[in-house]
C-alpha cells in the first residue's frame, strides 16, 4: 500500500528526513514513536503533501502511484487522511458544509455521485455515533472553540466520514480523556479492514493497548533506527529513550 | 521564491470576467455633451411634464457649482463629462405581452448571463423589470401587483401617469443638491423604477431588477424611488452585470427609499459590474447615492449588498432614522481583486427617539485591489436612547491588498449607545491546506472560506438571490487552476 525509500525532506535548508524506509500493507497497523522533534510530524505532513517541506531523495508509492507527484487533495482523494496533531480553526466553515464539499470530492475521485441532502445527513449522523461526537460540534465552525480533545475527536470523526485507505493519527491519544481515548480507539478498530492501514505516531504504550500495533518503528533524529513488534512500545515505556540514543550516537 | 499556493492565489486574483460580451441592438444616441439643450430634449424625449423639466434644470445649475468629490480613497481618472451621451434607448419600443416578441439578441443576452426571463418569470414569484440600458423593455405581473394597488413601473412611465406621487417624493431623501454625483443623476437620469405600495399592503413577491450598462460611452444614471406607505412591507432587489468595455463607464444611479408609520423596505443588491481587466483598464465606475428615510414612527430599512464588480466603487447606502423606534440595517459583502478600488459603507443618521440601527460590513481583498469601509453614525441631540451596532471584518488573500476601516462615530445624546467591533484576518496556508488534505482544491478551500466569512450577510438575502451571491462570490474566486 504504501512504500517508502531512502526519503529525505528539508525545511528551509534544514535537514528534517535523514532518509527514511518503510513498507505497509494492506490491513496493518505501524506505531511510530519517538522523542520529540525528531522528525514524526515531519513525515506526516511530507506524506500529506506540504509544500513547506521540500523532498530532496526518495520516492513514495502509494497504491503503486506516485505519491509525490500528486497534489495535496489528489493525494486525499486517493484515500490518505492525515488526522493532525494540531487541527487548524477555520471560521465561518460549518463542520457540515465542509464535510459536504469533501465528501463529493473524494466520491466524485471514485466514480460516486453526491449524496442528497437527507442522505448525507444520516451518513453523518451514523458517523457522529460512532465515534460518540457531541451533537452540536457539527454544527459549529471547524474547530473554532473546540476544547483540544474535541478537535481530536473531529478529526477521527473525519476520518470516519471519508473511510480512507491509509489514516495517519498524529499523536491523536494526546490531550483525550480516558473514555474519549477508548471511544477513538474503537472508531479507529471499526473502520479498520483488511484493505486499509493505519500509521500511528504517538509517545504513549497506552493508545496501543486499544490500536494494537503490527509493527512499532522507533524514528530518531530523521531515520527510523528501530524496528519491532509491540512489545517494542513496551520496552520504550518502561526505559525510555537515551538507550536508543546511545545505540545510535554514531548514526 | 513563491510558493505554489502564492501563484494559485495570483492565479485565483486574476480570474477573468465571466459575463463580459456586447449585444449589438440598434439604439438612438443623442450625441456627446451636456448643457441646458441637452436636458431640454431629454426631458420633451421622454413626455415629461414641466415640473420635472425645471427639476432637472436646477439641478443642472447645482451641479455646475459643485466639485467632483476628492476625499473617498481612490485614484481614477476623472470622466469627462462632456464624452458622455446622456440618452439611448433600443429604437422601437413596444410593450411585449409575450417573450417570443422580445429581440432575440437580448433573450441571447440574458441567457449567457444564466438569467433566461423564461425561468425568472417562472422563479418564485419574481416580477421582473429589466433594465436595459436607458429604457425600459419588459414588465411583469404587472397586473398581479396592479389588483392590490401596488405600482412597480419604470421611473419615465411613474412620471408621465403618477406626477403627484412622483414629485411629492423625488428628492424627498436625496435632495438634487446632495452631492456632485446625485446633482448630475438629477440633472439626467434617464430611467430606472419606481414602485408605490400603499397603505397595509404586503407586497406578495418579490420585486426585482436587472440593470445593465450596454450602450458603449453611455453613462447610466438609474434613477429609483420607493415609497412604502404606513404599515406596507415590500422586498426589492437588484442585480448588475454588465459586458467586457474598454473605456472606462461612468454609473452614477440614485436611490431613494421613504417608508411611512410602520412600513418596512427590504433592499438587496447583487452587483456585479465588469471591473476591468488585470491592470484595471476599462471597468465600470460606480459612484452611487443610495439613501433610505424611515420617515414614519416603527419604520424599517434594511439594505443588503453583495458586492463583487466595477474598477472604482463610491458607495454609502444610508438611512435616516426619523421616526421614533425606527429601525436601519445594513449588511454588505464587498470582494475586491486585480486592482479594484471600493470605499463603501453606510451612514446611520438616528434623529429620533428609541432609534436602532445595525451595521455589519464583511469586506474581502485580493489581489492588489484596495477595500475600503468608511462609516458614519451619527446621533442627534434629540435622539433619545439611539443604538448602534456595527461589525467591520476584513479577509485579505495574498499579500498585496488593502483593507482599510474608517468608522465615524459622533454622538450628540449621551443616552446613546455605540458598539464597534472590528477585525482583519487572513486566509493561512495551513488552513487551506487543511481543507486540500480533506480533498478540497484550493480554489474550493478558498471559495468554502470565503462563503463562510460572508454568511452572516449572505443569510439576510431572499432564498433565491442567495443562492446566486454564493454562485457568484465562488466565481470570483474562482481561477485557472488545472
Ligand atoms: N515549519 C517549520 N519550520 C522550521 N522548523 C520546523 C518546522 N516544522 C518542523 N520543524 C523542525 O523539524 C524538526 C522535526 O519536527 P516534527 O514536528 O516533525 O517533530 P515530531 O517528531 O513530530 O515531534 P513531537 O513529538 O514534539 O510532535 C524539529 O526540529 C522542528 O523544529
Ligand atoms: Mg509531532
Amino acid at each position: 500500500m504504501l512504500s517508502i525509500k531512502n526519503l529525505k525532506a528539508t525545511i528551509e535548508g534544514n535537514e528534517i528526513l535523514k532518509g527514511i524506509n518503510l513498507e505497509i500493507k494492506p490491513g496493518e497497523v505501524h506505531a511510530i514513536m519517538g522523542p520529540n522533534g525528531s522528525g514524526k510530524s515531519t513525515l506526516a505532513s511530507v506524506l500529506a503533501g506540504r509544500e513547506i517541506f521540500e523532498v530532496t531523495e526518495g520516492e513514495i508509492l502509494f497504491n503503486g502511484k506516485n505519491l509525490l507527484e500528486m497534489a495535496p487533495e489528489e493525494r486525499a482523494r486517493e484515500g490518505l487522511f492525515l488526522a493532525f496533531q494540531y487541527p487548524v480553526e477555520i471560521p465561518g466553515v460549518s463542520i457540515t458544509n465542509f464535510l459536504k464539499a469533501a465528501l463529493e470530492e473524494i466520491r466524485k475521485h471514485r466514480g460516486l455521485v453526491p449524496l442528497k441532502g437527507a442522505e448525507f445527513l444520516k451518513y453523518m449522523n451514523e458517523k457522529k455515533a460512532m465515534v460518540e461526537l457531541n451533537e452540536n460540534l457539527a454544527g459549529r465552525a471547524v474547530n473554532v472553540g473546540f476544547s483540544g480533545g474535541e478537535k481530536k475527536k473531529n478529526e477521527i470523526f473525519q476520518m470516519a466520514m471519508l473511510e480512507p485507505k491509509l489514516s495517519i493519527l498524529d499523536e491523536t491519544d494526546s490531550g483525550l480523556d480516558i473514555d474519549a481515548l477508548r471511544i477513538v480507539a474503537n472508531g479507529v478498530n471499526k473502520l479498520k479492514s483488511k484493505d486499509n492501514a493505519t500509521i500511528v505516531i504517538t509517545h504513549y504504550q497506552r493508545l496501543l493497548d486499544y490500536i494494537v500495533p503490527d509493527v512499532v518503528h522507533v524514528l530518531y533524529k530523521g531515520r527510523i533506527v528501530k524496528s519491532g513488534g509491540k512489545e517494542l512500545a513496551l520496552e520504550l515505556e518502561e526505559k525510555g529513550y537515551d538507550w536508543i540514543k546511545k545505540e545510535n550516537v554514531d548514526a | 521564491m513563491k510558493s505554489d499556493n502564492d501563484i494559485l492565489i495570483d492565479e485565483l486574483a486574476s480570474k477573468e470576467y465571466e459575463a463580459g460580451f456586447i449585444t449589438n441592438i440598434e439604439s438612438e444616441t443623442f450625441p456627446k455633451g451636456l448643457n441646458e439643450d441637452v436636458i431640454r430634449a431629454l426631458s420633451e424625449k421622454k413626455g415629461e411634464p414641466a415640473f420635472m423639466t425645471e427639476y432637472r434644470l436646477s439641478a443642472y445649475k447645482k451641479w455646475l457649482e459643485m466639485e467632483e468629490p476628492n476625499w473617498a480613497l481612490l485614484k481614477y481618472e476623472k470622466p469627462d463629462f462632456q464624452e458622455i451621451s446622456y440618452y439611448s434607448a433600443p429604437k422601437n419600443l413596444p410593450k411585449f405581452n409575450s417573450l417570443d416578441e422580445v429581440d432575440p439578441e437580448l433573450i441571447e443576452t440574458f441567457n449567457k448571463l444564466g438569467i433566461p426571463l423564461e425561468e425568472q418569470k417562472m422563479l418564485a414569484g419574481v416580477a421582473v423589470d429589466v433594465v436595459f440600458d436607458s429604457a425600459s423593455v419588459h414588465t411583469t405581473f404587472r397586473k398581479e401587483l396592479h389588483k392590490l394597488g401596488i405600482i412597480f413601473c419604470s421611473i419615465s412611465e411613474a412620471i408621465r401617469e403618477h406626477p403627484a406621487l412622483v414629485q411629492q417624493y423625488l428628492s424627498s431623501v436625496v435632495p438634487v443638491g446632495d452631492n456632485f454625483y446625485a446633482a448630475l443623476n438629477s440633472a439626467v437620469f434617464s430611467d430606472g423604477s419606481f414602485a408605490y405600495i400603499p397603505k397595509g399592503v404586503r407586497c406578495p413577491v418579490e420585486l426585482s431588477t436587472y440593470f445593465r450598462i450596454n450602450q458603449g460611452n453611455t453613462g447610466q444614471f438609474e434613477r429609483t424611488l420607493i415609497v412604502a406607505d404606513e404599515g406596507s412591507y415590500v422586498s426589492y432587489l437588484e442585480g448588475c452585470t454588465a459586458p467586457q468595455r474598454d473605456e472606462n463607464q461612468l454609473h452614477a444611479a440614485v436611490v431613494e427609499i421613504v417608508a411611512l408609520k410602520g412600513a418596512e423596505v427590504k433592499y438587496s443588491t447583487v452587483q456585479n459590474w465588469y471591473p476591468g481587466d488585470k491592470e484595471g483598464k476599462g471597468g465600470i465606475y460606480n459612484f452611487v447615492t443610495k439613501r433610505g428615510l424611515c420617515k414614519g414612527d416603527y419604520s424599517k430599512i434594511s439594505w443588503t449588498q453583495v458586492e463583487t464588480g466595477s474598477a472604482v466603487t463610491w458607495k454609502y447606502p444610508s438611512t435616516i432614522l426619523k421616526g421614533d423606534y425606527s429601525i436601519a440595517e445594513f449588511y454588505s459583502v464587498a470582494v475586491t481583486k486585480n486592482h479594484q478600488q471600493a470605499d463603501t459603507g453606510t451612514k446611520m443618521i438616528h434623529l429620533g427617539k428609541n432609534t436602532k440601527s445595525t451595521i455589519i460590513s464583511k469586506g474581502i481583498s485580493m489581489g492588489k485591489s484596495n477595500n475600503t469601509y468608511r462609516g458614519l453614525v451619527k446621533i442627534n441631540p434629540k435622539a433619545e436612547n439611539a443604538r448602534n451596532f456595527s461589525q467591520c471584518d476584513s479577509l485579505l488573500i495574498g499579500d498585496k491588498c488593502g483593507a482599510h476601516t474608517f468608522p465615524y462615530i459622533d454622538v450628540d445624546n449621551p443616552s446613546a449607545t455605540v458598539e464597534h467591533e472590528a477585525t482583519t484576518s487572513k486566509i493561512a496556508e495551513d488552513q487551506i491546506f487543511y481543507l486540500n488534505q480533506r480533498g478540497l482544491d484550493t480554489e474550493n478551500a478558498v471559495s468554502l472560506i470565503v462563503n463562510g466569512f460572508a454568511k452572516e450577510v449572505l443569510n439576510q438575502l431572499p432564498m433565491e438571490f442567495a443562492v446566486e451571491a454564493q454562485k457568484l462570490l465562488a466565481l470570483s474566486m474562482e481561477g485557472s487552476v488545472g
